[in-house]
C-alpha cells in the first residue's frame, strides 16, 4: 500500500504520575520505570510496582523494540500495535512512517515522538 | 462451600427491539424486567435483589431502580463490560445463598444504534484519572483494532486463517435465519466474510458483531421458590469469574481470562466438556469466539481454527452448537453488551424453547461465557454452567 500518510493523533491526557514522562518526552527522552526492589521494568509506568508493590524509579530506555502484534485501521489510516521493548515490557503504541504491508510481527522498530496538541507521545517506526 | 444448585433462572426475556429511537434507556430496562417477570409468573413486588452494570445510566443502580420503584435488600452494579450479566447470575446466586435476597432481577438496556455510536471504530476521549488512559487514549484503541491485534497474533503463533474465523460468522448466520428478530438473517458464506471490507487488519466487516439497540432481563431465585413456579427448572450448576489485562507489561495475547473463569465454573459444576450440549459464547468478533473456545478447553490452545471450521458450531451439523439465536454477530448486541442474550439463549435451549430449527435435542447442560471490555488490552471474564433439572 506504500508508506501511509500519518493521521493527526488526538492529544494525550496526563496526571501527576505520568507528567514526568511527558516532560522528558519534550526533551526527546523515552523513559520507563523499574522497581527498586524486584528490579523488573514494567509498562505502563507506575509509582507502585505491578509485580511486587515495591517502589519504582525512572530510567531512560533504549527506544528499541520489536512488533508483538499490530492492526491497521484502514478507514482511519493508522496502525495500532504492541511493541516489546528491549528492556522487557510490551507497550501499546502506534506504528508511524511505515507501509502497513511491509510490517511484520517480530520486525524491529525504534521510538519516535509524535507531537499532539498536548504533548509528544511515543510512537515507533521501522528501524 | 459452593453456589452449585443454590440458584435457578426462572425468568428470561429478550427485548424484541433492535432499533429504538422512540424508547428511553430506563424504559428498555423496565420493559425487559416486566417481560422476565411475566415469563417467571412473578410480579414486581416479589423482587428484592437487583443487579445491573454500566449501561444503567445514573449512579450505579440507583436511577434505574428509582424509575422502576423497586423495594430491595440487595443491590449490585458490578461492571466488567458486556459479560457483566453472566457474572451477575453468579453474584445473584451467591446473594440468595447468603440470605440477602430471594428473587433477584438482572436488567440490561441501551440504544447505541439510535444514538449513532461507532462501537467498533470510534475513538474514546481520554480521562486522566483512568490509570491506563494517559498511556493509551491518544493511540486510539478503538474496539476493532485491539481485537485485530489479538487475531493477528493468533494467526502468527498458530497459523489460524481468516477463512477459519469466517466459519464462526457462517455458523451464526445459519442460526440467525430462523430468528425473526435478528438484525442479519441472510446466510453468508466463508467467501462473503473474507471478501467483506477490511475494517482493521485482519478483521473484516463480517468478523464484527452488529450494533443494536435492545435489552434483556433475567430472574434468579432460590430452589424452594423455583419449584413452586410453572416454568422448566434451569439450575445454576457452576460459575466462574476472572479478568485479564496487560500484566504489568508481560502482554500475552494468546489467551484470555476464560482460562481462569472457565476452569472455576467447570470445577464447581463438576461436569466435563463432553457434557456441554450447547454453548453461548460471546461473539463481539469472530476472534473472540475462537479464543474463548480454546481457553474454556473445548479444544487445545491453537487448534481453535480447526475446531470452528466446516460447520462444527452449527446446530444439527457440528459437535458444539453455539449462539443459536444468531449471537452478537447476526442477532443482537444490545447496549454493546452481549452477556445477557448469552444467558437468555442458553435458558431457551435448556427449556426446549429455542427455535425448532436450532433446538439441540435433549439439551440438559449448557454453558454461557463472556468477555467484557477489550480482549486485547483488559477485560472481564465470566462463565456460567446451567443445567435443566
Amino acid at each position: 500500500m506504500g508508506i501511509m500518510e500519518d493521521r493527526k493523533m488526538p492529544p494525550n491526557c496526563t496526571n501527576p504520575e505520568s507528567d514526568p514522562f511527558y516532560a522528558a518526552a519534550e526533551e526527546g527522552k523515552f523513559m520507563i520505570r523499574r522497581c527498586t526492589s524486584c528490579k523488573k521494568a514494567h509498562w505502563y509506568p507506575r509509582a507502585v510496582c505491578p509485580f511486587c508493590f515495591g517502589s519504582t524509579e525512572w530510567e531512560q530506555a533504549s527506544g528499541e523494540g520489536t512488533i508483538y502484534s499490530f492492526s491497521t485501521m484502514l478507514r482511519s489510516n493508522f496502525t495500532m500495535a504492541y511493541v516489546t521493548l528491549k528492556e522487557g515490557p510490551t507497550m501499546m503504541t502506534n506504528i508511524v512512517k511505515a507501509d502497513p504491508d511491509q510490517l511484520k510481527i517480530g520486525g524491529k522498530v525504534k521510538v519516535v515522538f509524535v507531537q499532539t496538541d498536548a504533548n509528544k507521545v511515543p510512537c515507533f517506526e521501522p528501524a | 462451600m459452593s453456589i452449585k444448585g443454590q440458584g435457578y433462572i426462572v425468568g428470561a426475556f429478550e427485548h424484541p427491539t433492535r432499533k429504538a429511537p422512540d424508547l428511553s434507556v430506563a424504559q428498555i430496562h423496565a420493559e425487559s424486567a416486566a417481560g422476565a417477570l411475566a415469563d417467571a409468573g412473578l410480579t414486581k413486588d416479589d423482587i428484592d435483589g437487583y443487579f445491573c452494570a454500566g449501561d444503567a445510566a445514573g449512579m450505579g443502580p440507583i436511577s434505574v431502580v428509582d424509575y422502576m420503584n423497586l423495594r430491595l435488600s440487595w443491590l449490585d452494579s458490578t461492571d466488567v463490560g458486556g459479560t457483566s450479566y453472566i457474572g451477575a447470575v453468579g453474584h445473584a446466586t451467591a446473594a440468595i445463598m447468603a440470605g440477602k435476597c430471594n428473587i433477584a432481577l438482572i436488567t440490561l438496556g441501551g440504544r447505541p444504534r439510535s444514538e449513532g455510536v461507532q462501537t467498533g471504530t470510534g475513538q474514546r476521549a481520554g480521562n486522566p484519572q483512568v490509570a491506563d488512559s494517559p498511556w493509551e487514549s491518544h493511540f486510539s484503541p478503538a474496539t476493532t483494532n485491539v481485537y485485530g491485534m489479538v487475531a493477528a497474533r493468533h494467526m502468527h503463533e498458530y497459523g489460524t486463517t481468516s477463512e477459519q474465523l469466517a466459519w464462526i460468522k457462517v455458523a451464526a448466520s445459519h442460526h440467525a435465519q430462523w430468528n425473526e428478530h435478528a438484525m442479519l438473517r441472510n446466510v453468508v458464506t466463508v467467501e462473503e466474510v473474507v471478501n467483506s471490507p477490511m475494517v482493521s487488519t485482519p478483521l473484516h466487516r463480517l468478523d464484527c458483531c452488529v450494533i443494536s439497540d435492545g435489552g434483556g432481563a433475567l430472574i434468579v431465585t432460590r430452589p424452594e421458590i423455583a419449584k413452586t413456579l410453572k416454568r422448566p427448572l434451569v439450575k445454576v450448576r457452576g460459575h466462574g469469574e476472572s479478568w485479564k489485562g496487560q500484566m504489568g507489561g508481560d502482554v500475552d495475547l494468546s489467551y484470555s481470562g476464560a482460562r481462569w473463569s472457565g476452569a472455576s465454573a467447570f470445577a464447581e459444576a463438576g461436569v466435563k466438556h463432553a457434557d456441554i450440549k450447547y454453548a453461548s459464547i460471546y461473539d463481539s468478533f469472530t476472534i473472540t469466539v475462537l479464543m474463548q473456545l480454546e481457553d474454556l478447553g473445548f479444544c487445545e490452545k491453537g487448534q481453535g481454527g480447526k475446531f470452528v471450521a466446516d460447520g462444527n458450531l452449527i446446530s444439527g451439523v457440528g459437535k458444539l452448537p453455539f449462539n443459536t439465536d444468531g449471537g452478537g454477530l447476526c442477532n443482537n448486541h444490545p447496549a454493546n453488551r452481549g452477556g445477557i442474550t448469552k444467558v437468555i439463549e442458553a435458558v431457551r435451549q435448556l427449556r426446549g424453547e429455542a427455535h425448532p430449527k436450532v433446538q439441540v435435542p435433549n439439551c440438559d447442560i449448557a454453558l454461557a461465557h463472556g468477555t467484557g471490555g477489550l480482549l486485547g488490552s483488559r477485560h472481564g471474564s465470566s462463565t456460567l454452567i446451567l443445567e435443566r433439572e
